[in-house]
């Protein structure tokens, strides 16, 4: 590779295919779904037939106006990293509002390359695109593509470097001769700085008034001056102000190249018009959102996923199986009879067998029931049900100061609250944006799934934990719900909610290729935090709960002479936790060993499992074993201590996977705090008002009683005190009846 | 003024002007609702707000509070 560099930027509108076009040529696995807003920053790799070409996918934005932080890391990128050539990624399906941001690339200078995504639905729908024509419109290469299925890339890509190559910006459109006029005017302003190629481009971003163009290019005051009085001369000529002058213009121009370039089928009802006549009905959206998550957890943890992952954990992890009719042996007894035919001695086998491989298998065994959970919400991502959902969900959302669009990082947070943190970036908003990272991982992952098993069997056994999954799924909710309301009255987050004016693309099947890379990934991630994090912290717990000083000597406790069968009590972990005990003691739980779960759970929540396997010597228990139950349940003083357990695991601060990325999201010391606090203290108090109610419906009351009472008193006060006065003062009003233009 | 959250569903019409200012009102205007602009309000959602509406041959939803600040015929 002599030749050198050349850089391809990927530019289009939000959901037009970039992502699996850039994952297409590039080899990369980035994440794919079908709402807008996928792709946050800008991400780069090289082209996997040619690695001299660096390609880089920006995120997909629908202009290039200064507002929002995906358009401005995207003209910045374009106005100043030079790329060689733009492709710009046309959804062919939707040539209309895809072309306004194609017109202002190209208004850039920049040489760039029209693909046509998408080009065999465009063929589907008995529409015809002109191409020769629309090249000519454009004034640059058009090709058509599918990236889908893998169509038209190979000439989109030799197309792209021949014109990377020979630097050819592409011919501009003309505007209204008026406008033109006017333009030319301000472009005589600029400062001689401004290469020919940008002149163009400057000079419409000055008259739209856009600041951070001026300032960009250091525009002079009296240049500047004479640039307003240009401006509010055609404003008035025009009766209408600069920024509708110049959108209007470019829509016109659009309206021209369609009608010579598109030609379109009669038109019939879409597919997705069917699909969201039933699925965004008047009446019907609701039920129908409850029930398709009641479908997702019931198929995933109840039905078909329970089944995989009983077999894996009655068998593979316990009493082994039988292949072909030949009886083979269980992990552990397979790690058992190695360790012991190599002399390992008794210690050595202790920690593979009751630390490392109890704690690690509980966790891997939960992949299958995590297996069919991703692969059903991924569907849901990728089909485009989710923009459904957030529109659906938008006036319930909006009523504590949220949009709809929270609701997606909330959705994916089902399946981890990794990803779920990180959809967050959609947000334009800053407080939203802070504080749906901090209630979205109350909805429980896929990590929390064996604890809600473990705490439901230990309260009423298996036989009707069919709707318990769900019921904690929409637990999670409320307590994001009520959160919202609760901290939206607080001045951290007062605001006026964002403006939720969003696509809803158009369903479609996903491919197959970007559906399975998408639930590899969270699977992935998931075995992978099993044999990291987690098998870490069995060595740890492991150790904590083996060692430990008993009569006078630390040591290893099995070892030593005299130690009883309970011999954890004199643990390392033992005393540790005990320290700890009294934080939960009002919530009923302050065992040693129920302290060390909830500790260990902080570290990542399969940890609560893998820690009550191995602390309760049953190293081939599953969170479905009743045995397990049985020796859980021992360790509480009551079904409300229990609860209490559950709900204080579910909602307190998630992992340190989770919490890494909410500390990487919100950028600053400060918020990752009030994010853990409030997501640990909000736990804190759920379960200490369950623990109390509990006793105090059996007649036991104390001084915690009153407090528990005190806490339901203030939190039923926040949520139903009025909206404090002026607390929106600070937003832009969303409607101001004046208008911007003299009449 | 009729605005855009004053049309019935089903109906149809045509954008007369975007009032107030800044990024709200960008942003429409970049989504395609300039002036001239015809599109349909196809449904409201469950809950009674936000609409969905059909613009320049794609789908968008928008609260009736933003609605607010486009002026239609």
């Amino acid at each position: 590779m002599a030749e050198s560099q050349i850089h391809i930027a990927l530019a289009g509108n939000p959901n037009c295919g970039k992502t699996t076009l850039f994952n297409l040529i590039t080899g990369q696995n980035g994440y794919v779904g079908n709402w807008p807003g996928v792709t946050i920053e800008k991400k780069e790799a090289r082209l996997s037939s040619d690695k001299g070409v660096v390609v880089t996918d920006l995120p997909g934005i629908y202009s290039l106006s200064p507002y929002s932080p995906e358009e401005q890391v995207s003209r910045d990128y374009l106005m100043g990293g030079e790329p060689d050539v733009v492709v710009q990624v046309v959804d062919a399906t939707n040539l209309e509002r895809n072309l306004y941001l194609a017109l202002q690339v190209i208004e850039t200078g920049l040489p760039v390359v029209v693909a046509l995504n998408m080009a065999d639905l465009v063929e589907k729908n008995g529409d015809a695109i002109d191409v020769a024509r629309l090249e000519r419109e454009l004034g640059c290469p058009v090709v058509m593509i599918s990236a889908l299925k893998n169509s038209g890339i190979d000439t989109l890509i030799d197309e792209a470097k021949t014109v990377a190559v020979a630097k050819g910006a592409g011919q501009r459109h003309a505007f209204d001769s008026a406008i033109e006029d006017v333009l030319q005017h301000i472009e005589a302003q600029l400062p001689a700085s401004v290469a020919p190629g940008r002149r163009r481009y400057y000079a419409v971003k000055l008259f739209e008034r856009d600041s951070d163009a001026a300032s960009a290019i250091k525009l002079a005051d009296a240049a500047a001056q004479r640039v307003e009085a240009l401006i509010t001369q055609c404003e008035a000529d025009c009766d209408e102000d600069a920024e509708s002058i110049i959108t209007g213009e470019r829509y016109a121009v659009i309206a021209h190249i369609i009608d010579e370039c598109l030609h379109r089928a009669p038109a019939k009802m879409s597919t997705s018009e069917k699909i969201d006549r039933i699925v965004t009905n008047r009446w019907l959206g609701l039920p129908i959102f409850a029930l398709i998550m009641f479908g997702v957890y019931c198929l995933a943890i109840s039905t078909f996923g329970t089944s995989m992952t009983d077999w894996v954990n009655d068998n593979l992890f316990g009493d082994g199986w039988e292949l072909f009719g030949a009886a083979m042996p269980s992990v552990p007894a397979l790690f058992e009879g190695w360790l012991a035919a190599a002399g390992a001695s008794d210690m050595v086998i202790s920690l593979v067998c009751d630390g490392i491989v109890a704690g690690v298998g509980a966790v891997l065994g939960f992949i299958p029931q995590l297996f069919v959970l991703f692969v059903l919400l991924s569907f849901l991502e990728d089909c485009g049900y989710m923009a459904r959902v957030a529109f659906v969900m938008d006036r319930i959302f909006r009523r504590f100061g949220l949009s709809g669009k929270s609701f997606i990082p909330m959705l994916v947070s089902t399946g981890c609250g990794v990803p779920g943190v990180l959809a967050t970036k959609t947000i334009e908003n800053e407080k939203d944006r802070r504080m749906t990272a901090m209630t979205a991982t109350f909805i429980p992952c896929g990590a929390k799934l064996p604890v809600i098993a473990l705490v439901m069997g230990a309260l009423i056994g298996d036989a009707e934990s069919t709707w318990i999954a769900p019921l904690f799924y929409f637990l999670g909710v409320i307590a994001v719900i009520a959160s919202g309301i609760m901290l939206k009255k607080t001045r951290l987050f007062a605001g006026r909610p964002t403006p939720f004016v969003m696509e809803l693309p158009s369903y479609h099947m996903p491919s197959a290729r970007s559906w399975a890379l998408h639930v590899w990934e969270r699977v992935s991630a998931y075995v992978k935090k099993a044999f990291t994090i987690i098998f870490a912290s069995t060595i740890v717990v492991w150790f904590l709960s083996n060692f430990g000083l008993f009569n006078g000597a630390f040591g290893y406790l099995p070892a030593m002479p005299g130690t009883p069968e309970e011999f954890t009590d004199h643990s390392l972990l033992a005393s540790l936790a005990g320290l700890l005990a009294w934080i939960f003691a009002p919530l009923g739980f302050d065992s040693w060993q129920a302290t060390a779960m909830s500790i260990t759970g902080l570290v990542a929540k399969e940890n609560v499992m893998a820690t009550a396997a191995s602390l309760l010597h049953l190293a081939d228990a599953t969170e479905t074993d009743p045995s397990l139950w049985a020796a859980f349940a021992a360790l509480f003083p009551s079904a409300g201590a229990i609860a209490a357990f559950g709900a204080f695991n579910l909602l307190c601060a998630p992992c340190f996977a989770a919490m890494g990325t909410i500390r990487a999201q919100m950028n600053s010391a400060k918020w990752t705090a009030v994010a853990l606090g409030y997501e640990c203290g909000f736990a804190w108090v759920v379960g200490l008002m369950i623990n109390q109610f509990y006793l105090a419906a059996q007649g036991v009351f104390s001084i915690w009683t009153a407090i528990a009472a005190a806490c339901a008193l203030a939190i039923l006060f926040q949520l139903f005190r009025p909206m404090p006065k002026g607390a929106w003062d600070d937003a832009e009003p969303a409607s101001v009846a004046a208008p911007a233009t003299a009449a | 003024m009729k605005t855009l959250g004053d049309v019935a569903v089903g109906d149809s019409s045509v954008i007369v002007k975007l009032h107030g200012t800044g990024a709200l009102r960008r942003h429409l205007m970049d989504m395609g609702l300039i002036k001239g602009t015809a599109f349909k309000v196809v449904k409201v959602a469950p809950l009674g707000d936000p609409v969905q509406i059909t613009v320049r041959g794609y789908e968008l939803s928008i609260r009736k509070e933003e609605a607010a600040i486009v002026e239609v015929e």
